[in-house]
């Protein structure tokens, strides 16, 4: 019995650490919490104020004059981005899992399987230098302005000016490699453990192989593909290096077309901290805390909710893959 | 005249045609479906294409014999700062992961297991930036260790630690309950099950657990920015008020400066980083599929 109770105890580091996290940030954080308020996520700027002034009293905690601190901007360029990753990396990881669960050979679907979700061990410092070293270069010279001159004409968002390769659509496409190998090698998990016998039914009734998969075994899958996706979301929501590097860490800007530089919320914490640092008040940091606490918070409650889900719909069984 | 086997056939129902649209649509269903792997694995090739052909050409010996000097030099005090902070990392996180993971699989069925095992799948979705800015906002600052060993090691082993007590927990979970059941017969108590029979038959996997969590703590970034800083000299031993080096910085500083110097240090720096995380991925596989063979 004691020996558990030692176990019992060295595991408690776990919710303790993440208790600790969420705690924290929040206690370092309160002043900003007070002093920035509900406006904190509608206004979209953010200004360190006069640093060269005398600090001022604001609702009863020390700022500089004409501070103001707002994540609008941050929160339009996180979901964007989020949004364009999931709407490019689920179909791919959908399509790309049909293909290596059905249509790959035994002997080759586990190597083909590796090679690809490989793609989650990459650091994402090492997605970061690829997306400046050769897809930015690539996508503002060759592919941006064919999108503007050929889908442009149509929608307005995707109009020019086409800029300088750093932006939204960039960050996007990055980020939704990053994700894709989540959602493929889990659905691949699923579609493989389908069971045969409704593949050998709908082939009995005369379906194609194709259609079998599509409106018989998919369909099977279908709550597993939503949690895949939450975690997809999680991971998007939350990535900091790469993002950083392609998507033109935009301030105080809302993007016009889908060219235009952002940044989001985790990138945003690593490109202010320097200047943050320069604020006597110390409420740059505290806002930065705030916004860290609001990413802690969010990622927490769509990962809680798509392991969630996961566990439900599966009767239980946990799955390693990601 | 006509033969028997002539007869049977024409009375059997003719085979009805697939028709065309539905062939067609499953055409292109494959189609589509294996244009989206085959995107996906050139993407792969295309990522590991400009890190090997750029990092090989930017390999030189002094590379790893001489320390960072200004935009040029070498990685030396990187490397050494890699492996000084997720060694520290792991050694913080090694005990508590794997005792978690024994919790939560010899003790399924209690709730605090069952919290356990839901935090730590939690815990691995938690943006690293958010666990870097903790180890800024609390270590660096409040605790006054400044940008330190110590801060970068505690930081990395929150990283790691979800994922230890993840393949501890489902390598113990391959054990069959025979052996515990043999065990417990023969009058073993639960330390000596754990430790002297599903600790030793699982160990392999847990072992290859560990080092999956070096790869990821060797490939973080944003949680080190802010708590180990980077230095230029080798590491002084102190383990707090000492900032110290390390590659992925290196990858994500001088790829930004406009020397060829410096891009080279961020190549060469990439090439052994993705090196490290795909030889330990690779070897991984290679040792859970022997074991799932068995």
């Amino acid at each position: 019995m004691k020996f558990r109770a030692w176990l019992a105890i060295a595991a408690g580091i776990l919710p303790a650490t993440l208790a600790a996290i969420v705690l924290f940030l929040a206690l370092y954080s309160w002043q900003a919490i007070h002093f920035n308020g509900w406006g904190f996520v509608v206004r979209d700027t953010w200004n360190l104020g006069n640093l060269y002034a005398n600090p001022i009293m604001r609702h009863g905690v020390q700022v500089q004059p004409g501070a103001t601190y707002g994540i609008l901007f941050l929160i339009a360029g996180t979901l964007l981005s989020t949004f364009l990753a999931l709407l490019f990396a689920v179909p791919v990881g959908v399509g790309a899992a049909i293909f290596l669960a059905e249509a790959v050979p035994r002997a080759l679907r586990t190597w083909i399987s590796f090679f690809v979700e490989l793609l989650m061990a990459i650091p994402s410092v090492v997605f970061g230098l690829w997306g400046y070293v050769v897809v930015i270069p690539f996508l503002s010279r060759h592919f941006f302005p064919l999108l503007a001159a050929t889908l442009g004409k149509v929608i307005p968002f995707f109009a020019g000016p086409t800029g300088s390769g750093y932006g939204l659509l960039t960050a996007g496409v990055v980020l939704a490699l990053m994700i894709v190998p989540i959602i493929a090698a889990t659905l691949r998990d699923a579609l493989v453990s389908q069971p045969v016998a409704l593949r050998e039914a709908a082939l009995g009734l005369g379906a194609t192989r194709f259609e079998a998969l599509w409106k018989v075994m998919l369909p099977g899958t279908r709550r597993t593909l939503i949690g895949a996706t939450f975690l997809a979301l999680g991971r998007a929501l939350g990535e900091t290096m790469a993002v950083l590097m392609v998507s033109g860490n935009a301030l105080n800007y809302l993007p016009h077309n889908i060219y235009n530089p952002i940044s989001t919320m985790a990138a945003f914490i690593v490109s202010q901290l320097d200047s943050a640092l320069q604020d006597p008040t110390g409420m740059a940091v505290r806002s930065l805390a705030e916004i860290a606490l609001v990413l802690a918070v969010i990622s927490v409650v769509v990962n809680a909710l798509a392991r969630l889900l996961l566990l439900m719909w599966n009767n239980g069984q946990r799955t390693l893959a990601v | 005249m006509s033969t028997i086997a002539e007869m049977v056939q024409r009375r059997l129902p003719k085979p009805r045609q697939i028709r065309l649209s539905r062939r067609f649509g499953s055409l292109a269903g494959w189609t589509l479906t294996g244009a989206c792997l085959l995107v996906l694995s050139a993407l792969m090739v295309w990522i590991l294409v400009v890190v090997f052909m750029r990092g090989i050409g930017a390999l030189k010996l002094s590379i790893f014999t001489t320390v960072t000097q200004g935009n040029g030099g070498g990685l030396l005090n990187a490397i050494e700062g890699t492996l000084v902070l997720s060694g520290g990392a792991l050694l913080l996180a090694v005990p508590f992961g794997i005792a978690s993971g024994i919790y939560s699989s010899e003790y399924p069925g209690s709730p605090w297991s069952k919290t356990i095992r839901f935090f730590a799948d939690v815990l691995v979705g938690v943006p690293s930036i958010v666990v870097g800015y903790f180890g800024y906002v609390g270590m660096v600052q409040w605790l006054g260790w400044n940008f330190s060993v110590a801060a970068g090691s505690i930081s990395l082993a929150i990283i790691s630690l979800p994922y230890i007590c993840r393949t501890t927990e489902f390598a113990l979970r391959q054990v069959p309950n025979d052996l515990r059941d043999a065990a417990y017969s023969l009058g073993a108590n639960e330390r000596r099950v754990v430790f002297g029979i599903c600790l030793p038959a699982a160990m392999p996997s847990i072992l290859t657990g560990v080092l999956l969590a070096l790869a990821v703590s060797v490939g973080e970034t944003a949680p080190l920015l802010y708590t180990a800083g980077w230095s230029n000299f080798m590491w002084d031993g102190r383990l707090t008020h000492s900032p110290i080096g390390y590659l992925t910085y290196a990858i994500w500083t001088f790829i930004n400066e406009p020397f060829a110097s410096a891009n080279r240090l961020a190549y060469a720096a990439a090439l052994l980083v993705t090196g490290f995380v795909l030889i330990i991925n690779v070897f991984a596989r290679l040792v859970l599929e022997r074991r799932a063979r068995r």
